[in-house]
């Protein structure tokens, strides 16, 4: 075992441990390991013997902050919707937050989702998430009965074959490209800061189906998303969907077709990904929860991009910041909702 | 017995009589079920490819009836038989858990036309498994790595070539159309008889946990403490129920484009908030503990009470591909020892 993991493993299991012990938290949520190698299982502890199933390894690749808002409800007394909550302080809930998590949860906080007095969050910053669908491919998708993960390698073992893969070469996308691995907002930490990363491609992906033509670019975003099964785990894998009732699900009225005909894919996907702008953070929890490997986060990764170059704003960095597209400022480029003729350059 | 090259053109020939489908790589590096052309060989990779063979019983969607939306046609808004049928098909590749889930699907859908045609129609040949997947758990469920529930014709691979037995009567029509075909000499049976006989290497040992399943208290496994942490974790999306051969639940809607209606019948899932929805707005599973209780309960107590076995073949597909690693095996176990 990696000796970084275990050494945050343990830190995580007594902090949490302490929390609950103390009564300062009524629940801890972390992970704990599963039953089947490279998925982790999202686990809520309650009670400060569950601390100890706590752990952490390369693959916790489900952004944390989803469960959230569920779950500090879960520990209100029970009300009407339109009820004003109890008055004096709520039961608090502990977890722990890479840098992207704790973004997804400084938007949240900033969104009314959920209370930022009611978390106490234990900040790890991030090395990277493995992508097991790159281990897969590596190994040529045969059958895996064990990974073990050393701090820099992970050494993978199915019927017949041992293969060591250095880690590195199967971290996310995203987290290959990501600047901010450290938690913005904490109470508590585990291990040191690493600072911002600098890294001048990481918008490379995007780049590549910017630079296609307009019927390439099509082309490529059919066929991207051809094999959707209309599963949702992207959507339900993903800290900013939080509504109610989905626009997929609604059906009164209903406004997109409910099976796999290709233009209510097309849809989804897209008004996805518009729902999430100036609000994702790139975690990558829907790319890593997609069954089918579709690369949904090239969308939501463009519109993380627009939003840099239109409005200079990164979603989650700070709870003070307005949220990018739900303020107004007169001097907000707008060039881009006129329409060419408006602009002048056609007829 | 038939040479592989041999299985190969009987295969080109079927061709021309049906539509041939297969497992085969689908260029996102995984393999799933697609159109086989001119012979082409399944992808045999030990395990079951991604999605089941359901879409081809449980189409999704089912146009169950055509409409005109056009308000000033004549036949504006009236339901008529769907004009469009499929060619007849052939699934080359099945591993016997998909196809005694065809057999378990068969039990509530008996009396459904849409799906009773389809099994009519569709011919499934089968590939024994010589090896099994850490996901595979047939032997759990009443399946068998070498069972012919559902197949029209199983296939075992030899070093020789391929050993086709028949299985229906639809199957023996078809073999012999294999015009090449040769008996099989008694080396070849005796590997037949062997793999059948050696448990393949990576299944759990097999056990019966339907009877067992049948006679515990319902209540008392509805009322597990279990099913909180499991939905802790759950994110209530259907990867589980839409790649899981046997959940087979569907709604049902009416949708227009350009003028064109039709009535769809499209797969739903427990997991799903719109999922037994009453009319009223009440939902007896509103929450996700409830939800996730159903989808378990369904496939290991209701079912089994219903029908007999459970409503799992054990293809491990759910365990395979759930984000958050529920595993149903550890679920059968939790509800095993109450």
């Amino acid at each position: 075992m990696s000796t970084m993991n275990q050494k945050i493993t343990e830190e995580l299991r007594q902090k949490a441990r302490q929390l609950l012990e103390s009564g300062q938290v009524a629940a801890f949520l972390g992970y704990t390991s599963g039953s089947v190698p490279m998925v982790m299982r999202p686990f809520v502890a309650r009670n400060p013997e569950d601390a100890d199933r706590l752990e952490w390894n390369s693959f916790c690749v489900l952004n944390l902050a989803n469960y959230l808002p569920a779950l500090l409800k879960s520990f209100e007394p029970p009300r009407r919707p339109n009820e004003p909550p109890p008055e004096g302080p709520l039961p608090k809930v502990g977890v722990v937050a890479t840098g992207c998590w704790s973004r997804n949860m400084v938007v949240q906080v900033q969104e009314n989702q959920v209370q930022r007095e009611r978390l106490v969050i234990v900040g790890v910053s991030s090395r990277g998430m493995v992508d097991k669908k790159k281990v897969l491919r590596i190994i040529e998708n045969r059958d895996v009965n064990s990974v073990d993960e050393q701090d820099n390698t992970l050494v993978v073992k199915g019927p017949g074959f041992e293969e060591e893969i250095n880690r590195w070469d199967v971290v996310r996308d995203n987290c290959k490209t990501c600047i901010h691995p450290d938690p913005v907002i904490f109470d508590d930490m585990i291990g040191e800061l690493h600072g911002d990363r600098q890294i001048p491609d990481r918008f490379r992906q995007v780049e590549e189906v910017e630079a296609l033509s307009p019927e390439d670019r099509w082309k490529w975003f059919t066929s991207e998303i051809e094999s959707c099964i209309r599963c949702y785990a992207c959507r339900n894998a993903c800290p900013l969907c939080y509504c109610p009732t989905c626009f997929v699900d609604d059906s009164r009225p209903q406004w997109v077709g409910k099976s796999i005909e290709p233009v209510d894919t097309a849809i989804f996907h897209i008004l996805r990904a518009y729902h999430c702008a100036g609000r994702c953070t790139d975690c990558g929890s829907c790319e890593s929860a997609c069954p089918m490997g579709i690369r949904m986060r090239i969308l939501t990764k463009k519109l993380q991009k627009d939003v840099l170059e239109l409005y200079g704003a990164e979603a989650g960095m700070s709870i003070q910041e307005p949220l990018p597209l739900t303020t107004y400022k007169k001097d907000d480029p707008q060039d881009f909702i006129l329409t060419e003729s408006l602009k002048g350059e056609k007829k | 017995m038939l040479p592989k090259a041999d299985f190969q053109s009987w295969l080109k020939e079927l061709s021309g009589q049906f539509d041939i489908f297969g497992p085969k790589e689908n260029g996102k590096g995984s393999v799933d079920w697609q159109r086989l052309e001119g012979g082409e060989l399944p992808d045999l990779a030990p395990g079951v490819p991604k999605g089941s063979i359901k879409t081809f019983f449980f189409p999704q969607p089912e146009t169950l009836l055509e409409f005109s939306a056009r308000p000033k046609q004549e036949d504006a808004f009236r339901l008529k038989e769907p004009k469009e049928t499929d060619n007849p098909r052939l699934l080359v590749g099945v591993r016997p858990c998909d196809a005694r889930s065809v057999v378990l699907n068969s039990m509530p859908y008996e009396q459904d036309p849409y799906f009773q045609r389809r099994r009519q129609s569709v011919v499934l040949v089968g590939f024994a498994c010589s090896q099994g997947c850490s996901t595979c758990f047939c032997t759990w469920t009443g399946g068998s790595p070498v069972g012919t529930e559902g197949l029209d014709l199983m296939v075992f691979v030899l070093e020789e070539g391929l050993y086709v037995e028949s299985v229906t009567e639809k199957g023996e029509r078809l073999l012999e159309g294999a015009s090449t075909q040769r008996q099989p000499n008694d080396s070849e049976l005796q590997a037949v008889q062997k793999i059948r006989q050696s448990a393949p290497s990576g299944l759990p040992e097999a056990m019966e946990p339907a009877p067992r399943l049948k006679e515990k208290d319902l209540m008392a496994l509805y009322n597990a403490p279990f099913w909180q942490e499991l939905s802790d974790s759950c994110i209530n999306c259907g990867t589980c129920t839409f790649l899981c051969p046997t959940c087979y639940c569907f709604d049902i809607q009416d949708e227009t484009l350009k003028g064109k209606g039709r009535r769809i019948r499209y797969w739903d899932s427990c997991m799903f908030p719109l999922f037994t929805l009453h009319a009223s707005g009440h939902n007896p599973r509103g929450e996700k503990v409830k939800r996730v209780r159903n989808r378990f309960m369904h496939k290991l107590k209701y079912f089994p009470e219903r029908f007999g076995p459970l409503s799992c073949v054990g293809c491990g597909r759910c365990v395979r591909d759930c984000p958050v690693n529920i595993d149903i095996r550890q679920v059968m176990k939790e509800l095993l020892a109450i």
